[in-house]
């Protein structure tokens, strides 16, 4: 069963495609664009649709998603963190 | 690839400028807001006409008022719509707009409120309507090649699953679309932020990367003149973030899946603006659903490709919005909305190139007659662009 979905394997983040998950679950992700599975357990419950990092980010590193930059990090995030607009914010505007 | 493409036909309206519709409308059209109670009125005495209220059309000026009646026209001579009554508080501007449509060689009218009243008007309003009815009732639709089509595009209430699934969707039925001939559109300049570049190294021609990248700065100045911070819950919208989209950028990206990866941007339009000819344009526009379809109808768009993730009911009067979602949640939710799921991209039931064979097929049911989800709850959002306040 596939919990995240992640398009490129260098993205710092997947994205949650099922409802439910609870911290402390192992999800298993489907990288998309190499057809590849990763593991990675959760630190927060994350609702459908939200992104959970994939790799650690310090605060002010660049978050990457279809291989490309969405913005900075404004705090810590782990492996399994919740990452949203708490912890991530545009570089532009 | 299941459907052949090379042979591929619907049946549609042929018009007297020979573009093709898929809608039959008898349009009562209002030149400004103070028409709209007329010409509600006539589309209530008329079985099967189409009232287009809207709020503005006064004291407008300059590029304000062009891009006015260039919506107007363009909705008017839109081969969804088979003829056309104009209603205007005075006779000149409600002429204009006429004299612009009449150019397709449609039959268009034109009445004026001033000197007459409400009452009269809606009873040679109604007349006129009533002739326009039934003549087009007896119009019947004919096979046609696919390159007859014109298919435009936007998204709305993305989230996350949108750059997943919906969106490439579009972008593939887009990629097998192109070779064939098929006009194509593609806008939502501020929602392009962050992958500009991505749409830029796509543009055919330097000139047409230049004319992108001065549309794109300029839309970018408006942002920084008037913003007040971020542009969060505007850009991305409060919609978007309970999504799951954190930044513009990564709205971004999601969205420019729609232009999948093979087809090239040959040129660029101005709001409301025809293109002029086959292959895929990119248009200056807004990035809010109803003010975007809007302009794609006046630009002659007849049919529309519309995915979505936490789902924007929108539809539009005369342009048939087809809804893709890839979200299992809010397919769960909010079915009654959708036209094509595609949530099973998440799950592998089903692979990118069978989600666009999907949303082609029901593009030619939807082009052949088959209402849309939209179309079959009312959802008639006709929202112009202003450009500025009125004088």
């Amino acid at each position: 069963m596939i919990h995240f979905v992640v398009h490129d394997e260098k993205d710092s983040v997947g994205v949650v495609v099922v409802e439910g998950v609870k911290s402390g679950e192992e999800l298993t992700g489907w990288i998309m664009d190499q057809d590849k599975e990763i593991k990675v357990r959760a630190k927060n419950d994350i609702p459908i649709g939200h992104k959970l990092a994939i790799r650690e980010l310090k605060t002010d590193e660049t978050v990457i998603k279809y291989s490309t930059d969405i913005g900075r990090a404004v705090a810590p995030i782990k492996v399994g963190e919740h990452a949203h607009v708490h912890n991530i914010r545009t570089k532009r505007w | 690839m299941t459907i052949d493409l090379k042979n591929a036909t619907f049946h549609g309206y042929r018009r007297e400028n020979h573009r093709v519709g898929v809608r039959n409308h008898v349009v009562i059209l209002p030149v400004d807001d103070l028409s709209n109670a007329a010409c509600e009125a006539v589309a209530n005495n008329i079985k099967g006409t189409l009232a287009i209220p809207h709020p503005y059309g006064r004291l407008q000026f300059g590029a304000d008022l062009e891009l006015h009646f260039r919506t107007l026209i363009g909705t008017g001579a839109n081969p969804n719509v088979a003829a056309v009554v104009v209603i205007g508080i005075e006779d000149g501007w409600a002429k204009r707009v006429a004299d612009g449509i009449a150019k397709t060689g449609k039959p268009v009218s034109f009445f004026g409120i001033e000197g007459h009243g409400d009452l009269e008007t809606i009873r040679r309003a109604s007349r006129q309507a009533k002739e326009y009815m039934h003549w087009a009732s007896e119009l019947r639709r004919e096979e046609r090649p696919l390159k007859d089509l014109w298919v435009s595009t936007k998204c709305g209430e993305s989230d996350t699953t949108s750059g997943i699934g919906s969106n490439p969707c579009v972008g593939n039925a887009f990629d097998k679309l192109y070779p064939h001939g098929v006009t194509l559109v593609f806008g939502e300049t501020t929602e392009l932020t962050g992958g500009e570049h991505l749409v830029a190294a796509r543009c055919r021609t330097p000139q047409v990367r230049e004319r992108f990248m001065a549309m794109f700065n300029r839309y970018q100045e408006v942002v920084n003149r008037h913003k007040t911070g971020d542009l969060m819950d505007s850009q991305p919208t409060k919609g978007n973030i309970a999504g799951g989209l954190t930044t513009i950028e990564e709205k971004a990206l999601g969205n420019i899946q729609k232009i999948g990866r093979k087809c090239v941007v040959d040129g660029v339009l101005d709001k409301a603006e025809a293109p002029g000819g086959p292959g895929l344009w990119f248009m200056d526009s807004s990035s809010a659903a109803a003010e975007m379809v809007t302009l794609c109808a006046a630009s002659g768009y007849v049919v529309h490709f519309f995915p979505t993730g936490q789902c924007n009911v929108i539809g539009n009067p005369i342009l048939p919005v087809i809804k893709i979602c890839a979200n299992p949640r809010t397919v769960r939710l909010m079915a009654e909305h959708l036209d094509v799921d595609v949530s099973g991209i998440t799950r592998k039931e089903i692979n990118m190139d069978q989600a666009g064979d999907k949303l082609l097929e029901m593009m030619f049911r939807t082009a052949n007659g088959r209402l849309t989800a939209a179309e079959t709850l009312g959802h008639r959002e006709f929202v112009l662009t202003r450009l500025y306040e009125s004088a």
